[in-house]
């Protein structure tokens, strides 16, 4: 369950768009089932009424469409924003990608989001209704009548590994702001460390065979905002629609991972969108973890028009000989 | 009607196998099943479907399809086909073997695509009732009944044997060569099996959904409707849609200079990407929503029109479980369509 109710946001909305503060309000609308909500931009309060939701589905991170919703007319968008999301908010303005001045920020606090396909993998196919009134899911099956499972098993890895309840952006809150968590999202991490390299090369093998190059994990990602990625121009050189072994798309998602890193807010998108359940997050973790190990803790987006260490000189900064090696124990 | 007990399934697995490469579904880390070569202690899944689709037997992702090497004022093109040996996929649904009709109608006809019909030959499909069919199933608005699959040979699974009967030529030669293996079957369990699902099916959320909005001569009624733009406005423009739909069939054809030679292979596209069907002229579809557009009026009325009113969606639920947005076919066409439609 969500302490903060849709209807105490819907409230908040009407409000803001009756005060004509904002035009439109950015909301997670209902779909066919329970669980699959989808981004919408509301403008009518009537609507927000019958559609707009707010639940443990909601995981939808915001933030990355504020590129290209403040683009669109005159007015203030509304956006609501989780923890993660705020954190994501903050580095897309400090990479100046949307104007501020358009949008009104309401920060709401989250009690975790459920993965579905976590709660497939226990409940099985067939589910006709959720309940999520409480922190014992309740699920309706077709097939095994009411289920009930424990909320805390089914949640996105990310919140299951929360990093911070602290919405570090918001014009105001709903609810109590939380705080910076301890949390445990670097032992997956550590776990690869440990592992010889041909062990970890296995890893990875197994997991990044899976990819089949939809390019969701890039396509959700706040920090890739580029307006048009190389791997998707045909001249860049390196546009690539398919993979020449069944290995290459280590390149895609290494590069990747490499572009966003010092920029990457560790919000979890990529791995909860990806079709096959690739722990891509794993690959941004292990530069996150590196960035804190060698130049001292950094969260991309704690704050807005923060210098990332990579792009930040200081001369307790490591030497790359010992980086490098680093790399070949 | 021959039947086996379940407990002799890897026999059966084995003696397949000494005739072709076997595929079959098996459960992957993380809930993901996909189609995979059988050996020996490989375990079929239980899985209700497969992540990518049975498509991909027929019309891999990537293909090389030939080669080119020169020398001099000479061109030498080499052949590179691998399509070439015998194979059976065993436990398709329903839905992916009715996508090998709509994927015929594009690659059999004139000019026939000789790699997909070289696969097309060199396969046997064993296709698999579906027991429970998921919430996200629509087979049904498209006429497709997943308690009786069509394929070379169809199998029901019950909790104690499976029941395999011949459809084709093709099935009636593999089930023979079985026989030491099957013994005969009474229709009786397999007709229970099917009362059982067609229940089910009355009871799935999207029962009802109804095609006939959609089809023939519907271009004009559609195209330029304004519910376009709300249902393509948050799409991310990402291929999990097409690449995980068993009848999207679009590819592009590429070279690879590879410093000696030339490859010239072909993989999947998607018409979700920018740079689909980019012609020297620039591009025909420049915004999020024409390329939406041209996505679900091509499965629902494109297609149709060219194909004598049959649709391109076969109602996997694929889309539906895996859109990072949750936008899919069934949000279009209930929007599209109205109200009788939902």
């Amino acid at each position: 369950m969500q302490k903060i109710t849709r209807d105490a946001l819907i409230e908040k909305a009407s409000a803001l768009l009756s005060e004509g503060k904002v035009n439109r309000v950015l909301g997670w609308k209902k779909g066919e089932f329970s669980y699959d909500l989808t981004p919408t931009v509301f403008t009518d309060i009537e609507q927000m009424k019958k559609e707009f939701v707010f639940d443990d589905f909601s995981g939808a991170n915001f933030s990355k469409y504020l590129t290209k919703e403040t683009k669109k007319g005159d007015g203030k968008v509304l956006v609501f924003l989780k923890p993660c999301d705020s954190y994501s908010f903050n580095q897309l303005l400090t990479e100046h990608r949307f104007d501020r001045e358009k949008v009104y920020a309401v920060g709401i606090p989250c009690d975790g989001m459920i993965d579905i396909s976590a709660l497939k993998a226990v409940v099985g196919d067939g589910i006709v209704a959720v309940n999520t009134d409480t922190d014992t899911v309740k699920v309706e099956t077709l097939y095994d009548g009411v289920k009930e499972v424990n909320k805390q098993e089914v949640l996105l890895e990310r919140c299951k590994n929360c990093k911070s309840k602290k919405i570090v952006a918001y014009d105001e809150l709903i609810g109590e702001n939380g705080e910076v968590i301890d949390n445990n999202r670097f032992d997956e991490v550590a776990k690869l460390e440990k592992m010889t390299a041909d062990e970890r090369f296995a890893f990875w093998q197994n997991e990044l065979s899976r990819c089949i190059r939809c390019n969701a994990c890039r396509d959700v990602c706040p920090a890739c905002t580029c307006e048009k990625c190389v791997f998707g121009n045909p001249n860049s050189g390196v546009e690539n629609k398919a993979a020449s072994n069944s290995f290459e798309e280590k390149l895609f998602h290494i590069i990747r991972a490499f572009h966003v890193a010092g920029r990457c807010t560790d919000c979890g998108e990529c791995s909860r969108v990806c079709p096959q359940n690739i722990p891509l997050h794993l690959l941004n973790r292990k530069f996150i973890k590196d960035i804190n190990e060698f130049y001292g803790e950094y969260q991309a987006g704690e704050e807005v028009g923060s210098r990332a260490p990579l792009v930040n000189y200081t001369k307790e900064d490591l030497e790359p000989s010992e980086a490098v090696n680093r790399g070949d124990e | 009607m021959r039947k086996i007990s379940l407990s002799n399934l890897d026999k059966l697995f084995a003696k397949v196998s000494e005739q072709a490469k076997l595929y079959v579904p098996v459960d992957g880390k993380n809930g993901i099943a996909s189609f995979k070569l059988w050996e020996d202690g490989v375990v079929m899944s239980n899985a209700l479907n497969t992540t990518r689709s049975a498509k991909d037997f027929f019309f891999p992702q990537t293909e090389n399809l030939m080669e080119f090497k020169s020398q001099g004022k000479n061109i030498e093109i080499i052949d590179t086909r691998t399509e070439k040996e015998d194979f059976v996929i065993f436990g398709v649904r329903a839905c992916d073997v009715k996508s090998f009709e709509i994927l015929d109608r594009v690659f059999l006809s004139e000019p026939v695509d000789t790699y997909y019909a070289s696969r097309r030959e060199k396969g046997v499909i064993v296709s698999l009732a579906c027991g429970r069919p998921a919430e996200t199933c629509f087979c049904k608005t498209f006429g497709i009944d997943p308690a009786s699959p069509e394929g070379d040979i169809t199998a029901w699974k019950t909790e104690t044997d499976l029941y395999l009967k011949a459809n084709t030529e093709k099935g009636e030669k593999l089930l023979a060569s079985l026989n030491e293996l099957t013994e005969e079957g009474c229709e009786q369990a397999v007709e229970e099996q099917k009362k059982n699902i067609s229940a089910i099916m009355d009871k799935l959320p999207l029962k009802d959904l109804k095609t006939d909005k959609f089809g023939v001569g519907k271009t004009q009624e559609y195209f330029n409707s304004p519910a376009w733009d709300e249902l393509s406005s948050h799409c991310l423009g990402c291929g999990t849609c097409t690449f995980v739909c068993p009848t999207c069939q679009c590819y592009d054809v590429k070279d690879f200079n590879t410093g000696s030679g030339v490859k010239r292979f072909r993989c999947w596209d998607s018409c979700m990407y920018s740079d689909f069907t980019l012609m020297a002229h620039g591009n025909s579809r420049n915004s999020q929503k024409e390329r939406f557009r041209q996505r679900f009026m091509h499965k629902l009325v494109y297609y149709p029109d060219n194909n004598d009113g049959m649709f391109s969606c076969v109602g996997c639920g694929r889309c539906l479980a895996k859109c990072p947005i949750s936008m899919n076919i069934v949000k279009v066409m209930k929007t599209l369509g109205g109200k009788e439609n939902d």
